[in-house]
């Protein structure tokens, strides 16, 4: 379903908000790179080493693509974070977009333009269900369902990550309050990075599991515009809203194309998600579980 | 010691109150105005008019309007592509619709109503600031762009969607080359720009800068915050909407919905960022940066690489383009945040001591 | 403030003019590209086997021992800089000779300007189905099919499909389009056959770039039409045809237009695409063509070829280079006329290409036997031709899957007639005379 890969993608606005203060533009283009990463690296890893295509060479893959996003990750908050360490949110939201427009540039520059297969061996033909109750039955896309699974592991995967370990601890020490955290000695810099490092990795499943349903293609980092309202509607500082607000979205989406669209002229579901965000920006601006914005003068 | 501010000697108020207070600035302007209207047309060839200096012109003014908005008032928006389609959509309707509609007329009226349509999507910024206000604007975009997709009436009822506007006149003058396209344009921008200049120096100005600044204290102050902040808006979608208008009409001639994506839209917000928040004279300066990096990017690129032997291809270019663009606005907001009016401004402070230190 | 960009922008000028001072004695063929944007995977097979049958004809003296020169310009799809590329190549080189927009929004901003710069258009199997009409499009020339030819000729082959085009009362056919001017082109001529014969027409579009389609095919679902028509470009067909595997649609009734029929959108989607069809612009997948061995030999072979070698002879390279040596022999053409080996002004290369006649033994001459069929234009005709085929995908390749198919004038005719007098009404033209048309 459309509203997983939202999910993700929007966990990885979150991830980086959280620990950062940063609203982090470039996820997009992370997703792409780390789906074109994928995606060569399983052609070109056969080519180099003589093994054939198949699950060992696309494990390997995927270690290759994870690490190359670690140094990207690494590269980023080294030459652009650093440095806008005390600016505004404007400077900051601006120079993610920069870097976006790079990461675009680069991944295309390295990767090449074309669709590219991603191939993780999940079943493409849809099953169907309770036949007999519905006419044709419910159509359920395997895909979607191995999607969801591997999606929920990773989502766990984290939430253990963050409760049980003690980087964990930092980096929830770091997002509740950064010159508190400092203070105690926890190395911020390193703690960005493993941020950065832990959305890039989400950001390579996010791809992975699009690419092998879609095809990676340019195409990917416009889709991930799309989880903005994601993030508005859950709260830019929840995990748990992230999910949630996926789902709401992506579910609402195809709902309101299919029932509403048609009275329209349809194609609405490009704004659908926007206004639903905007809805409740007016209502409830923190989101569903976000905590309460609280300026002071 | 050439360019100094004193020596200067004002007798009434009003010319105290002139924009450009130096003498060899006003020269300088002056200068540079004349030298645009007599001197350009005859130098520049029509590829330069039509391709550099005419979407630089339109351009800036939709840069002075969105700087107005982020830079003055401080609230940022997404959504300056769909008020430029706004305005160049209202502006055809009226054009195609209603005959003899003269083109002036058409691309005012394009602009009030970009007016009206951005001081509604303004609404959501008396609830919210910053990062979710972009949310907000940016719904603004999608949804403009999906209305003049699927709206038929907005485009005439093309079969296509795509529009086309020819044979434009004003009071009689025909534009017809490149050369009146731009005076046209240039007269347009130079009118706004000073109304916009004017603006931003007094009461209204002020109050935007108050609420940009410190917005609780400033309604603490008396200053309503729901007015200035629609006014702002207001302001801000009637110069984009005017800018939309001309971009359509003189620069593309035909055009359809996506030439106003959300493309455009950060295309103005990078102009704004690099040019200077809350400068007129940053938006133009962003404006040429943007305009011209590309076209320069496309000439040097191919004659850099053939000096380390390996051509480039098209596409290789354009990524290329892309990624010195990105790594170019990192770089500037690293090193001067308030952009390139800064370094122009402090370079002016420089050169009103030289030849002394300090 | 300003003075600092107009200083820069004279310099500017001085540097671009240069180039163009220089008249040379090669015709220049400006090319509009897109490799890099969602359209990428289609666009470069395209530029390729363009590319390739410049490089070729040079690679054999040349027109009349004219050289060509082209040069590429990228315009990523992208109505603006698709002008900007125009308005920078037009004048170089001695002048452009011809325009390839390679794209519906980019010919609609060229047809305004072209008129002006006297330079002609040639939008083989895209642009306005309107322009058809040389009466009121001068300089246009959508030559071998417009989509309403498209359109037209799919129907008729659903029909056959069915026994006859009396059969398709009350079927439902859902159109999933490109949301732009290319996808909305063929609508009028849908509902006229619709109207006409009586079956259901759904359209439904799709927001570019073309990723998001899980609810159109979700409505598809509901909707269970009898056949699926697909105008989509880029990266939209792929997803389609994904979505269309995802909701267990039959491929088989599933028909594209000749922009959604090629390798780029099927070959990653493999067995899951085969039994998809789509039109073949006269020509499909030609391996096997004269043409295709002569540029391996002459071009790639001297290592001269732009892309890659597997490329050449697939659906879009040869769509390319069609399109190439429908200019080129429309140069020969009007050297026929205004001076053999000397350069061809914009104005003689639009007169050739309303008298341009390809016969099948000079087209069988050309390498081009069996790929395609006699073009032959006029002064009110600019199409030239109007025959297509239907392919379909086997699971590793395109086959030819039904016989020629030629668009239905009697309903065609009086459309583009109507369209191109609404247009000459709007924009106060005159339509051309036959006086008009000796020069």
């Amino acid at each position: 379903m459309a509203g997983m890969l939202y999910s993700l993608i929007g966990l990885g606005f979150v991830l980086i908000f959280k620990a950062s203060g940063v609203f982090n533009f470039a996820q997009g283009a992370l997703v792409l790179f780390a789906a074109l990463a994928l995606a060569r690296l399983a052609e070109w890893i056969p080519k180099w080493s003589g093994m054939s295509p198949g699950a060992l060479s696309t494990t390997l893959a995927f270690i290759a693509a994870a690490a190359i996003m670690f140094l990207l990750a690494w590269l980023i908050e080294r030459l652009v974070l650093r440095h806008l360490v005390n600016q505004d949110a404007a400077t900051l939201v601006m120079a993610t977009l920069g870097v976006a427009y790079f990461i675009d540039g680069m991944g295309q520059a390295i990767f090449g333009s074309d669709i590219y297969k991603i191939d993780i061996g999940m079943p493409k033909d849809p099953i169907f269900v309770l036949a007999d109750y519905f006419q044709g039955g419910i159509l359920v896309n395997k895909e979607d369902l191995y999607a969801a699974l591997i999606a929920t592991a990773l989502v766990t995967a984290l939430s253990l990550f963050f409760q049980l370990t003690s980087t964990g601890r930092a980096l929830r020490a770091v997002a509740d309050d950064h010159q508190a955290a400092q203070s105690i000695g926890i190395p911020l810099d390193r703690i960005w990075v493993i941020v950065w490092c832990v959305a890039g990795v989400v950001a390579l499943v996010a791809g992975m599991i699009w690419g092998s349903k879609l095809g990676v293609q340019f195409s990917l980092s416009i889709v991930a515009l799309r989880a903005l309202p994601v993030v508005i509607l859950g709260g830019l500082t929840s995990v748990p809203g992230a999910i949630l607000g996926g789902l709401i979205i992506g579910v609402g989406e195809k709902l309101s194309e299919v029932y509403v669209g048609p009275f329209l002229g349809g194609g609405i579901e490009i704004w659908f998600a926007y206004a639903l965000a905007v809805a409740f920006l007016l209502i409830r601006p923190q989101g569903l579980f976000g905590e309460k914005i609280i300026n002071r003068v | 010691m050439i360019y100094r501010d004193s020596g200067h000697m004002v007798t009434s108020y009003r010319a105290d109150q002139q924009i450009f207070p130096v003498l060899q600035d006003r020269w300088a302007v002056l200068g540079l105005i004349g030298f645009a209207i007599a001197g350009v047309p005859l130098l520049a060839d029509e590829y330069v008019l039509r391709a550099v200096l005419i979407p630089f012109l339109i351009l800036s003014l939709a840069a002075v309007g969105v700087n107005i908005l982020v830079g003055y008032c401080g609230q940022i928006s997404l959504g300056s592509g769909a008020f430029m389609a706004v305005g160049a959509y209202a502006a055809y309707n009226l054009f195609v619709r209603v005959p003899g509609m003269p083109l002036v007329v058409a691309l005012l009226a394009g602009g009030l109503v970009s007016t009206l349509v951005g001081v509604f999507f303004g609404i959501p910024s008396l609830r919210v600031r910053g990062l979710y206000l972009a949310v907000a604007t940016l719904a603004a975009q999608f949804f403009c762009d999906w209305a003049f997709l699927r709206i038929k009436w907005l485009t005439n009822n093309s079969i296509s969607g795509s529009v086309t506007v020819s044979n434009l006149e004003v009071a009689g003058w025909h534009l017809n080359s490149a050369a009146d396209n731009y005076l046209f344009c240039l007269a347009v921008v130079l009118v706004l720009c000073l109304g916009a200049k004017n603006l931003v120096r007094g009461a209204v100005g002020r109050e935007w800068m108050a609420i940009r600044d410190m917005d609780v204290a400033a309604s603490v102050i008396g200053i309503q915050p729901t007015s200035v902040k629609l006014s702002a808006f207001a302001v801000s979608s009637f110069l984009i909407g005017v800018a939309g208008g001309l971009w359509a009409f003189v620069h593309l001639g035909s055009w359809e919905p996506s030439a106003f994506s959300i493309d455009r839209s950060l295309q103005l917000l990078f102009m704004v960022i690099i040019g200077g928040l809350g400068s007129i004279m940053g938006s133009f300066f962003g404006a040429a940066f943007i305009v011209l990096l590309p076209l320069l990017l496309s000439r040097t690129l191919p004659a850099a690489s053939g000096l380390f032997g390996f051509e480039l291809s098209t596409a290789a270019n354009s990524h290329a383009e892309s990624m010195i663009f990105g790594a170019l606005i990192v770089w500037f907001l690293i090193v001067e945040p308030h952009g390139l009016a800064r370094l122009w401004s402090l370079g002016k402070r420089r050169l009103m001591l030289w030849p002394f230190a300090h | 403030m300003k003075h600092v960009h107009s200083f820069f922008a004279s310099i500017l000028a001085f540097a671009i003019a240069s180039p163009a001072l220089g008249q040379s004695q090669e015709q220049f063929i400006p090319s509009l590209v897109y490799r890099t944007g969602p359209y990428a995977p289609n666009g470069v097979p395209l530029a390729n086997g363009f590319a390739d049958y410049i490089k070729l004809v040079n690679a054999k003296g040349g027109v009349n021992g004219v050289k060509l020169s082209f040069e590429e310009c990228e315009t990523g799809y992208a109505t603006d800089r698709g002008v900007e590329c125009y308005e920078r190549l037009k004048g170089a080189r001695g002048g452009a000779t011809v325009f390839h927009p390679m794209a519906t929004g980019i010919t609609f901003a060229l047809t305004e300007k072209a008129p002006g710069d006297k330079i002609p258009l040639i939008t083989s199997g895209l642009g306005r189905s309107e322009s058809a009409d040389g009466g009121v499009f001068k300089w246009n020339f959508p030559l071998l099919g417009t989509y309403w030819v498209a359109a037209d000729i799919l129907i008729q082959h659903i029909g056959k499909k069915e026994g006859g085009l009396d059969k398709l009362k009350g079927k439902k056919i859902a159109f999933i389009y490109h949301d732009s001017p290319f996808g909305k082109e063929p609508i009028p001529l849908l509902e006229e056959r619709a109207k006409m014969l009586g079956f259901q027409l759904t359209l439904l579009p799709v927001a570019h770039p073309g990723v998001e389609q899980k609810s159109t095919w979700l409505q598809i679902r509901q909707l269970r039409p009898d056949y699926v028509l697909n105008w989509g470009w880029g990266v939209m067909n792929s997803t389609a045809l994904k979505e269309a595997q995802a909701t267990g649609y039959p491929r088989e009734r599933m028909y594209g237009v000749w922009w959604a029929g090629a390798e780029p959108d099927t070959k990653e989607v493999g067995e899951g695409a085969k039994g998809y069809n789509a039109l073949a612009l006269q020509h499909g997948a030609e391996p096997q063509a004269q043409v295709v061995k002569d540029i391996l030999k002459l071009v790639h072979d001297q290592g001269q070829g732009t892309g890659p070698r597997e490329e050449v002879g697939q659906v879009l390279y040869v769509r390319g280079v069609t399109a190439a040596m429908l200019s080129v022999e429309a140069v020969r053409t009007a050297q026929e006329r205004f001076g053999k080996g000397k350069r061809v002004t914009g104005d003689q290369m639009r007169w050739a290409l309303e008298n341009l006649n390809l016969p099948q033994p000079r087209l069988d001459a050309l390498g081009f036997k069996g790929v395609m069929r006699p073009v032959s234009t006029s002064c009110f005709d600019h199409m030239g031709a109007s025959w297509a085929r239907i392919h379909t995908w086997d699971g590793s390749k395109w086959v030819f899957s039904s016989d020629w198919y030629q668009a239905d004038d009697q309903i065609i005719k009086p459309m583009v007639k109507a369209a191109a007098d609404r247009y000459a009404a709007e924009k106060k033209l005159v339509r051309r005379s036959s006086q008009d048309c000796q020069s």
